[in-house]
């Protein structure tokens, strides 16, 4: 029983602790690299549901702040390989399960 | 058959009435036969009936030229009778069409004028008419207005030449990245992220590290990754302060490092000591310097204590630390309550500060912490001292591996203390004999004041202790009832006992009588005796030979000597201060060739020794230092042997 109950706690810990914004790859400069973190959390926190939906927000407004043609993926388990242009990718992990890989390619 | 038409109507159903008649009746007349048999004869509904007679009647008709509607009797208004004129010639001309034409004669005016028109703009497509010369020739001639006042001119511009350029700016740089998200992955890179912020998180504490940095650490700075920005300002501000010193004291740094004074050549066996820089602080004024000591570690770090050496001036005490990178200001700051005697910086954790007071307490101070606060101070517990500490030396970790230290005060008890946790434990190790002038019962009042001390560098069991009536005591950690032997050193206080970091069975000491004695532990009597003319405070053997030592007195002079060289006078004897100064220590640094003698101003000046004071032993390629100088005090004992 204890086991059990300890097994969730580490969990929900696991959880709580791992939630955090992770930076896996990049190579922005640190300005826009911030800044695109941000926009990334803010989008998934308020489209927690619809990915889709969260990429487009991201997209648009990477487009807007930095120029055309951003490209955005979110999702929990896919492999992919990109072009992108240089010092314009962020690839992180978030809230656990989610990742987001964001570049520029025009 | 004779037909009247009439102009341009539409045809009514009376006319059409007659034409289909007449052409029934043609038809009929003509080829009847042919049609009686198979039609019927059609008859509009409004045919006139009329009867044979009536039909077979002829009736002519005549073909005149003139105008049927013509109006046959026009009349017109004359003026010239004032009356109305029947005409007779009518028009008889009947128009049945009009159409207005757009057709103009070439030769006519207009026509001409339309070819002009048409002359000019056949012009610019290179087109030529014969005509146009004859237009044109027309048109100057409008032209030509006043030859004589009218002029024309006309110029041309230089034009440039149009050029072309394009230009491809290089499109931005791409690069391929791959990776896979997998649920996995995730899991996997956070946690190795958590364990990597706990590891920086120890480190972090760990790692401040307060003694000065070289300048190359600067990259170091810069990794920690500080949340304080005032932290990172501060040591930025600590590396330009060092660099404005540096520059300030150029010429100081410059001699300390590469100064070799060429006039030793000259001199003989004498040799000078080069003043360098000189430390002082404001605050501390008031206080005299009552120990040094050099960092092992860091050897460019000393730590400094100042207190009082007088019973009656007693305040506070401070205890610095200075670098030589930073001659303006010191390292750190320490206040105490009472004065500093004596301190001690234990050899291989070169943060930890040992410091016997004044007041009997004795305290460790550790220098990574950024605290003002001793982290052990002897305050507390009991067995504190009851009078001053005159001197703490480390020793090495116990059994437990705490860190010890023990100190020898002026109650005459050897102490041992050790760091346990967060308390300093005391373990009594010896207590100093009491000299037979005293009367049997004040024997336990009256202490016999220790003033110095001194562990074996080899056989640390062993150490050395002297005191105020001149008597040097050896003793062993292990024995704790006894004292393993007396030397009759000096007639007054013994101010410093040392053993030589050399050879095993000499040591020397100074004191208030004027004297420094080199003793070999064997023997009862010194080996060697110098008189210095006024009370040595301090002296100190050199790191670099076993028979260079420098002492101080209290005339302000530093008094260098080299066995090796000349038994009987000092190398050096030079004032270093200004007059009245008395010097109370001198320090040898571990690893440069240069002294500290600190004053009763709370001054320490740096002195570099010339070479002449610095001549190594001349050994034989491949022994190592401390063979050599046995070898000398071999060739000492013959001296002593013959001097006996």
């Amino acid at each position: 029983m204890a086991e059990t109950v300890d097994g969730k706690k580490e969990d929900a810990d696991y959880k709580r602790l791992q939630s955090f914004p992770l930076i896996r790859h990049t190579d922005m400069p640190e300005e826009m690299r911030v800044e695109t973190m941000e926009l990334c959390v803010t989008a998934c926190e308020k489209f927690a549901s619809n990915n889709e939906s969260a990429a487009k927000m991201i997209k648009e407004s990477m487009d807007k702040k930095f120029g055309s043609s951003w490209h955005v993926v979110i999702g929990e388990g896919f492999g992919f390989e990109v072009s992108h242009e240089v010092k314009n990718l962020l690839y992180m992990f978030f809230g656990g399960s989610l990742a987001v890989c964001v570049w520029k390619c025009s | 058959m004779s037909v009247s038409h009439k102009v341009g109507t539409m045809k009514s159903k009376q006319v059409s009435s007659f034409v289909m008649q007449d052409e029934e009746e043609g038809l009929d007349t003509a080829e009847g036969e042919e049609w009686m048999q198979g039609k019927t004869l059609v008859k509009p509904p409004d045919q006139l009936d009329l009867t044979e007679a009536e039909l077979n009647e002829e009736i002519t008709r005549v073909l005149k030229a003139s105008n049927p509607n013509a109006p046959q009797n026009v009349v017109r208004y004359s003026f010239k009778e004032g009356c109305y004129k029947p005409i007779v010639f009518v028009d008889q001309m009947a128009i049945h069409f009009e159409l207005e034409g757009n057709l103009v004669h070439k030769e006519s005016d207009e026509g001409r004028r339309l070819m002009a028109k048409q002359a000019e703009v056949d012009d610019g497509g290179g087109v030529e008419r014969p005509d146009n010369v004859a237009i044109k020739a027309a048109k100057r001639e409008q032209k030509l207005t006043n030859q004589f006042n009218f002029n024309e001119r006309a110029s041309q511009t230089l034009n440039n030449t149009p050029r072309d350029i394009s230009c491809q700016t290089e499109p931005p740089p791409r690069a391929n990245f791959s990776a896979t998200a997998n649920q996995w992955e995730i899991y996997d890179f956070y946690v190795e992220e958590l364990q990597r912020r706990e590891k920086s998180k120890e480190k972090h504490e760990g790692q401040f590290l307060n003694k000065e940095e070289d300048k190359s650490k600067k990259k170091m700075i810069q990794a920690e990754t500080q949340n304080d920005d005032i932290s990172q300002l501060a040591k930025a501000v600590k590396i330009i302060e060092r660099m404005v010193n540096q520059n300030i004291f150029d010429d100081v740094a410059q001699d300390f490092m590469y100064f070799e004074d060429a006039s030793d050549e000259f001199r003989g066996e004498k040799g000078t000591l080069l003043p360098l820089w000189t430390f002082q602080y404001d605050k501390a004024k008031s206080l005299s310097v009552t120990a040094l000591c050099w960092n092992h570690k860091y050897n460019d770090l000393f730590a400094v204590g100042l207190g009082s050496h007088e019973f009656t001036q007693q305040g506070g005490g401070m205890l610095l630390f200075y670098t030589l990178k930073n001659p303006s200001y010191p390292e750190f700051i320490f206040n105490t309550a009472s004065g500093v005697m004596c301190l001690d910086i234990h050899e291989h954790l070169s943060y930890l500060v040992a410091v016997g007071l004044y007041d009997g307490c004795v305290a460790v101070y550790n220098l990574k912490k950024k605290t003002d606060q001793p982290i052990y101070n002897s305050r507390a517990s009991s067995g504190k001292h009851t009078s001053a500490v005159m001197q703490v030396k480390w020793q090495k970790d116990d059994l437990d591996s705490n860190h010890n230290f023990i100190s020898v005060s002026a109650d005459g008890r050897l102490v041992s203390w050790t760091l346990v946790k967060h308390e300093l434990v005391f373990t009594e190790i010896i207590k100093l004999p009491v000299i037979d002038t005293i009367p049997d019962d004040l024997k336990d009042v009256i202490p016999t004041v220790g003033t110095s001390l001194d562990f074996h560098k080899q056989k640390d069991y062993s150490f050395l202790v002297g005191t105020e009536h001149g008597k040097i005591h050896k003793g062993s950690k292990y024995y704790s009832s006894k004292f393993l032997e007396k030397y009759d050193a000096h007639f007054m206080n013994v101010t410093r006992v040392k053993w030589n970091p050399f050879h095993p069975d000499v040591f020397i000491s100074c004191g208030w009588d004027w004297m420094v004695k080199i003793w070999d532990q064997t023997m009862k009597s010194p080996v060697f005796t110098f008189e210095l003319k006024t009370s040595v405070t301090d002296v100190a053997w050199a790191p670099y030979s076993s028979t260079v030592f420098a002492a101080v007195t209290t005339d302000g002079k530093v008094h260098v000597f080299d066995l090796n060289i000349n038994k009987y006078e000092a190398l050096c004897q030079q004032k270093v201060v200004s007059k009245k100064t008395k010097l109370f220590n001198i320090e040898f640094n571990p690893v440069h060739p240069i002294i500290i003698v600190g004053d009763d101003r709370g001054h320490v000046t740096s002195l570099k020794l010339s070479p002449n004071l610095r001549k190594k032993p001349k050994e034989k390629k491949g022994q190592d230092l401390p063979k050599g100088p046995e070898v000398e005090i071999a060739k000492m004992e013959q001296l002593l042997s013959s001097m006996r």
